[in-house]
This record gives structure tokens, C-alpha cells and sequence, in this order.
């Protein structure tokens, strides 16, 4: 047995046989032609028909792996019509009466060098598509048309670095696992084997030797290894892995783009807590219906300065713009206790758990506050975003914070700048505001309950003080009355009601939560499909 | 001829997506349009020209149209800046 070690872009385990995959050297002969204006509708005809592949090969990605990653056709199309790509090439054929893939070939290498030659990684990685296009052109001039070998059983592929035309020309079925010697983890043979949900290794250190086709291989993408030939401890470990996996994959999948209802027909939205931009691929790798809670504190942690509007609202386009018209409820700046901002100069505390925090700093910095509005409404053109804030205990706190957004509504709109339908809503993680909570609950859209600090004052425990952790518990029955207090009185308003604190993920109080008619969930995304599972379960 | 500024406001500047979605658009017109980041030139209609330009965050790009139809164009052309880059 032989062990050779990768990094790991998708876990996974894939045991089967291995196969090298090597590209048929193109070798491109320089002739003299003739007819310069036959050879000029050779090509044509030849990037015509690149197109037409490309057009194939679009839909195929779009159906087996995904619209995103479809795009990479798209530009492969727009490359091949580049105006400076066909001219280059053109212009060769007719001034020095070379062949047509000569002048592609030569062109082609031109074009890429210039993409080489850039001090930024992702434009340097475009030079691939550039290859890519080149030797679709000369493969169908040429009448060698490259096309992934037969592979009569599905295999593990070995290859020096894959082109995305090269990964999505593989039937899907036959492929149990990708690792290659080149490559990233942003590369596109990392991006489609995540989407395609096969294991697969970048960097690794193999040989692409052809002995290799045929014999057994293990890819373990939990540790970035491949085992060729392994021995028959390994092999029945890996497989016991590989069979746990499955089996936990299966069960998830089943319920990936089911409804999450109970049995009695209650539905219940199952959105998923994000804290950071990254955390989008795994909110949609999970099927949650939306995002619960966003916590936009990470924009302003580790830094010297306030954030600018432009740069929150970027992070809040894109969050709102990847999930695609799903709701995204951003929870203003909750800073303050144990996340603190040198910046803000907020003064030494003996207290800060009850101190100067969150919606209270907002409202005394109404600048900072309206940076932040004005960020989430202009971001809410794209898709459909929520606002809540956090640490409310008046009503009077609220009607500030409306009177606030409606500046920076007006303002907006004066300006001319396009904002959604936004709703909002409020936390509920302080017992004055669940005491309250009919009287916000007829001022607002929705609550969502913050059960780690709704419990921590409640039962009046430091939830940082571990020496008190035997009699903190968020099962406490005074917690649980909170929680029901709170969503009778939403309901009673019109309002909805959420829980977005670890609570949510209570698997031993889902069905409680459910009795006292709970709208929505928010956890994290890895406890989507788990929960979704107890609720369909759940009367 | 018409002319305008911008500062590149997307993360990872003017990459591939945006740049085929601004050559689309600036071939809806007959009108010339060229961007100039200081340091290089590039016609707005040639992909591989606009991209090997290397915008990133926080550069200012001077747009220039000129054509026939210079009016409609920048419009469309400064709008499309503004969402989505």
C-alpha cells in the first residue's frame, strides 16, 4: 500500500479503480496555404461550431452541476467571439498564409500570456479557459475531437489539472472522485466536485503514471489522502467510513427540498444562522428556506475603522443576491459585552453584559446606525431582505428606530435609489420586552426570540461564568413561559415569531416549541435537514 | 463624446462575470467605448481587453463614449456600473 497526501476540497470517502487521465498532446503543424479567404471560413466554421459545444456543454453543467458554475461556458463563449482573438487569428492567416490552428495555436498562447503575466491569481487561472478555447478550436479544425476516454466502470480520476470543459465532459456516474496534482480549492475542478458531491483532492503528490489505471485506490477526503493498493486493514476501515457516510447523506438528501411541515400540516420556516458571507455556500448546501439571522457584527470586529456603506452594502448584495429572492434577516450591529470594537470607544464597564450595547449604541451613534439602514436598504433591491434589532426593551426604542428607517427610507427615495419591501422585527432576549411583548408585537413585522441572553437574564446567571454552568439551564421552566408569553402575544398582533438562539436547535424541545406554535427556526445550517426531519415527524 | 468616472466597488473588481456582462452591453451600441484605469486602456467591446486590465477594488475608471447614439449609451453604460460593479 502507498499513501500520498492531497488537500481536501470535498470530504467524502470513494473507493474503486484508479484512472490516469491524460490530455492527447496536440501537436499543431505551421503549413503554408494558399487561399487565405477558404482558409478565414475554415475557421469560422470551426468557432461556429465551438459555439454550438459550448452551448451543449452550458446545459449539461447547468443540469448535472448548476447555473454558477454554467457560467463558465458562457464566458468560454465570449472569449471565443473576443473581437482581439478573432482578429489576432484572422489577421495571422491572412498576412503570413499560415493554416488556421497554427494561427489559433499562436494566438491562443498570446492571449494567455498576457492573462499569465498578471500579479492576481484569479485572472492568472483565466489563461486556462483561454487553453481551453484554443484547443476546442484546433481539435475540431484538426479533426481530432477530444473527448473524455470510455471508461466502462466508474473510477477514480488522476490527472495533472482538469479544464472545466474536461470535468463536465466525464459521464457524472463514472466519476467516484477527482485528485489532481495542480489546482486549488477555488479551482473548477474543486468547485464542480463540491457541487457534483464527489470527494476530491487538489495539490496532491502523485505520480500520473499509466501502471496506475486499473488498481485499487481509497480517497479519503476527511484527511486528504489516497491509498493505492490498500491493504485489507485500510481498506475495511475505509469502507466502514464510506458507509457511514452514505448512510447519514441519504437520510439528508431525502429531505433536501422537502417542506418542513408536521404531520398535522403545521409549517414551520427553517432558516439557518450565518456570520459571515462564506457562510451562504453551506446555508444552500443544507436547503434552508432563508436566512434567520445574520449577525453583521463580523463587518465591524478586527478593524480600525467603521465600516464605509459601500463596503456592508456589498456583503449584504451578495448575501441577499445568493440566496436568490429567500428571506435574509440581517440583525443590525450587536456589539458591545463580549464583542467589543476598539474604535467605538465605549467606556470601561463594570457590567457590560447589561451595559452600553448593541441597539442602545445604535441609537445614541444614529450616524453608525443610519450607515448600516442605508447599506441594508439599498441591498434589499436584490432579493428579499428583513431588518431586526437587537436588545429592545421599550416601545419607545422601536418607534425611534421606525422614525430612523423612515429617514433613511425618505432619503432614499429622494435620491432616487431602488430599496425592497423590507419587514421588520425585533429580538426578544430581554424579560421587559417579553413582558411587553404585546405592546411591540402591534409595533412590529416579527420577533425572533434570542434565547441565549433571554435566558441568561432571566434566570440573572453569567452565562460567561462556568462555575455557575450546574444552574444554567435553558430548560428552566421560567425560560420556556418567556418563550410562550412571547409567541402568544405575536400572534395575537399579527405578528410572526421566531427563535434564533441555540435553543432553536433543541431537538428535545422541538416538539414544545411546536405546541406553543412556533412560525420559525434559525439554526445553523448543518442542523437543517436533522431538524427538518423532527418536524415532519412531529404531530 | 460623453464621459464619466467610476470607482470599481465589487470585491473582486471588474473579473470575468461582470466583464462579459459589460461587453454585452456596451455592443448594444454603435458607439465607441473605451475604459481607462490610468495605467491601461481597453475597448469596453473586447472581453479579453477589458479584463486583461486587472481592475480591482477602488480603481478609477474614466469611460468614454463616443458615437452616434453617445447619449443613450453612457446612460445605460454609467447605470450598469452602478449596479453591478
Amino acid at each position: 500500500m502507498e499513501t500520498r497526501q492531497g488537500k481536501s476540497v470535498f470530504a467524502g470517502v470513494a473507493i474503486g479503480k484508479l484512472f490516469v487521465y491524460k490530455k492527447a498532446a496536440q501537436v499543431v503543424d505551421k503549413r503554408a496555404i494558399e487561399d487565405p479567404q477558404a482558409e478565414i471560413a475554415r475557421y469560422m466554421a470551426a468557432k461556429e461550431k465551438a459555439a454550438g459545444q459550448l452551448a451543449l456543454l452550458k446545459e449539461k453543467t447547468m443540469r448535472d452541476v448548476g447555473e454558477a458554475e454554467a457560467e463558465i461556458f458562457e464566458a468560454h463563449q465570449m472569449l471565443l467571439e473576443d473581437l482581439d482573438f478573432v482578429e489576432g487569428i484572422t489577421g495571422m492567416i491572412e498576412q503570413d498564409k499560415v493554416n488556421a490552428e497554427y494561427a489559433v495555436f499562436v494566438t491562443g498562447e498570446q492571449c494567455a500570456a498576457i492573462f499569465l503575466s498578471m500579479d492576481d491569481d484569479y485572472m492568472r487561472g483565466r489563461a486556462a479557459d483561454i487553453n481551453d478555447i484554443s484547443s476546442r478550436l484546433i481539435a475540431i479544425l484538426s479533426g481530432t475531437q477530444v473527448s473524455a476516454e470510455a471508461m466502462p466502470e466508474p473510477v477514480i480520476i488522476l490527472a495533472e489539472d482538469l479544464a472545466p470543459s474536461e470535468t463536465v465532459q466525464f459521464e457524472k456516474d463514472k466519476i467516484l472522485a477527482l485528485v489532481t496534482q495542480k489546482g486549488s480549492a477555488n479551482s473548477h475542478t474543486a468547485i464542480l466536485a463540491r457541487m457534483m458531491n464527489i470527494p476530491c483532492l487538489v495539490t496532491a503528490d502523485i505520480d500520473l503514471d499509466t501502471e496506475l489505471n486499473g488498481k485499487m485506490g481509497v480517497v479519503d477526503g476527511f484527511t486528504g489522502e489516497i491509498h493505492i493498493e490498500p491493504d485489507e486493514v485500510t481498506l475495511a476501515v475505509m469502507q466502514e467510513k464510506k458507509k457511514r457516510e452514505e448512510e447519514r447523506k441519504l437520510l439528508l438528501q431525502s429531505l433536501k427540498g422537502l417542506p418542513t411541515v408536521t404531520k398535522s400540516g403545521k409549517v414551520v420556516h427553517l432558516y439557518a444562522n450565518i456570520g459571515s458571507e462564506e457562510d451562504v455556500d453551506s446555508v444552500l448546501e443544507n436547503d434552508s428556506e432563508g436566512i434567520g439571522l445574520f449577525r453583521s457584527e463580523f463587518l465591524y470586529l478586527g478593524r480600525d475603522d467603521y465600516p464605509t456603506e459601500e463596503e456592508q452594502y456589498t456583503v449584504y448584495k451578495n448575501v441577499i443576491s445568493k440566496m436568490n429572492g429567500k428571506k435574509v434577516i440581517i440583525r443590525t450591529l450587536d456589539i458591545g459585552a463580549d464583542k467589543q470594537a476598539d474604535y467605538f470607544n465605549i467606556p470601561k464597564e463594570e457590567n457590560p453584559a447589561m451595559g452600553f450595547r448593541a441597539i442602545r449604541i445604535c441609537l445614541e451613534r444614529t450616524e453608525v446606525f443610519k450607515t448600516q439602514l442605508r447599506a441594508i436598504f439599498r441591498a434589499s433591491a436584490y432579493g428579499t431582505a428583513s431588518i431586526m434589532f437587537p436588545m429592545i426593551i421599550s416601545v419607545d426604542e422601536v418607534k425611534k428606530i421606525k422614525g430612523i428607517v423612515e429617514e433613511v427610507k425618505a432619503e432614499l427615495t429622494k435620491a432616487d435609489i431602488p430599496f425592497g419591501d423590507v419587514e421588520l422585527g425585533i429580538m426578544i432576549e430581554t424579560p421587559a420586552a417579553v413582558m411587553i411583548a404585546d405592546m411591540l408585537a402591534a409595533e412590529v413585522d416579527f420577533f425572533s426570540i434570542g434565547t441565549n441572553d433571554l435566558t441568561q437574564y432571566t434566570l440573572a446567571i453569567d452565562r460567561q461564568n462556568q462555575s455557575l454552568d450546574n444552574i444554567y439551564d435553558p430548560h428552566h421552566e421560567a425560560v420556556l413561559r418567556m418563550i410562550q408569553r412571547t409567541i402568544e402575544c405575536a400572534h395575537e398582533h399579527g405578528a410572526w415569531c421566531g427563535i434564533c438562539g441555540e435553543l432553536g436547535a433543541d431537538m428535545e424541545l422541538t416538539r414544545r416549541f411546536l405546541q406553543m406554535g412556533i412560525d420559525e427556526l434559525s439554526v445553523s445550517p448543518v442542523f437543517t435537514l436533522e431538524l427538518r426531519k423532527k418536524i415532519r415527524e412531529a404531530e | 463624446m460623453k464621459e464619466f468616472k467610476y470607482v470599481v466597488q465589487d470585491e473582486l473588481g471588474l473579473h470575468a462575470r461582470p466583464a462579459g456582462l459589460l461587453v454585452k452591453e456596451a455592443a448594444k451600441y454603435k458607439s465607441a467605448v473605451t475604459l481607462d484605469s490610468g495605467a491601461k486602456k481597453a475597448d469596453a467591446k473586447r472581453i479579453m481587453a477589458v479584463m486583461s486590465m486587472g481592475v480591482k477594488k477602488g480603481v478609477e475608471l474614466t469611460v468614454t463614449i463616443d458615437g452616434e447614439d453617445e447619449d443613450a449609451a453612457a446612460e445605460a453604460i454609467e447605470n450598469f456600473f452602478k449596479e453591478n460593479l
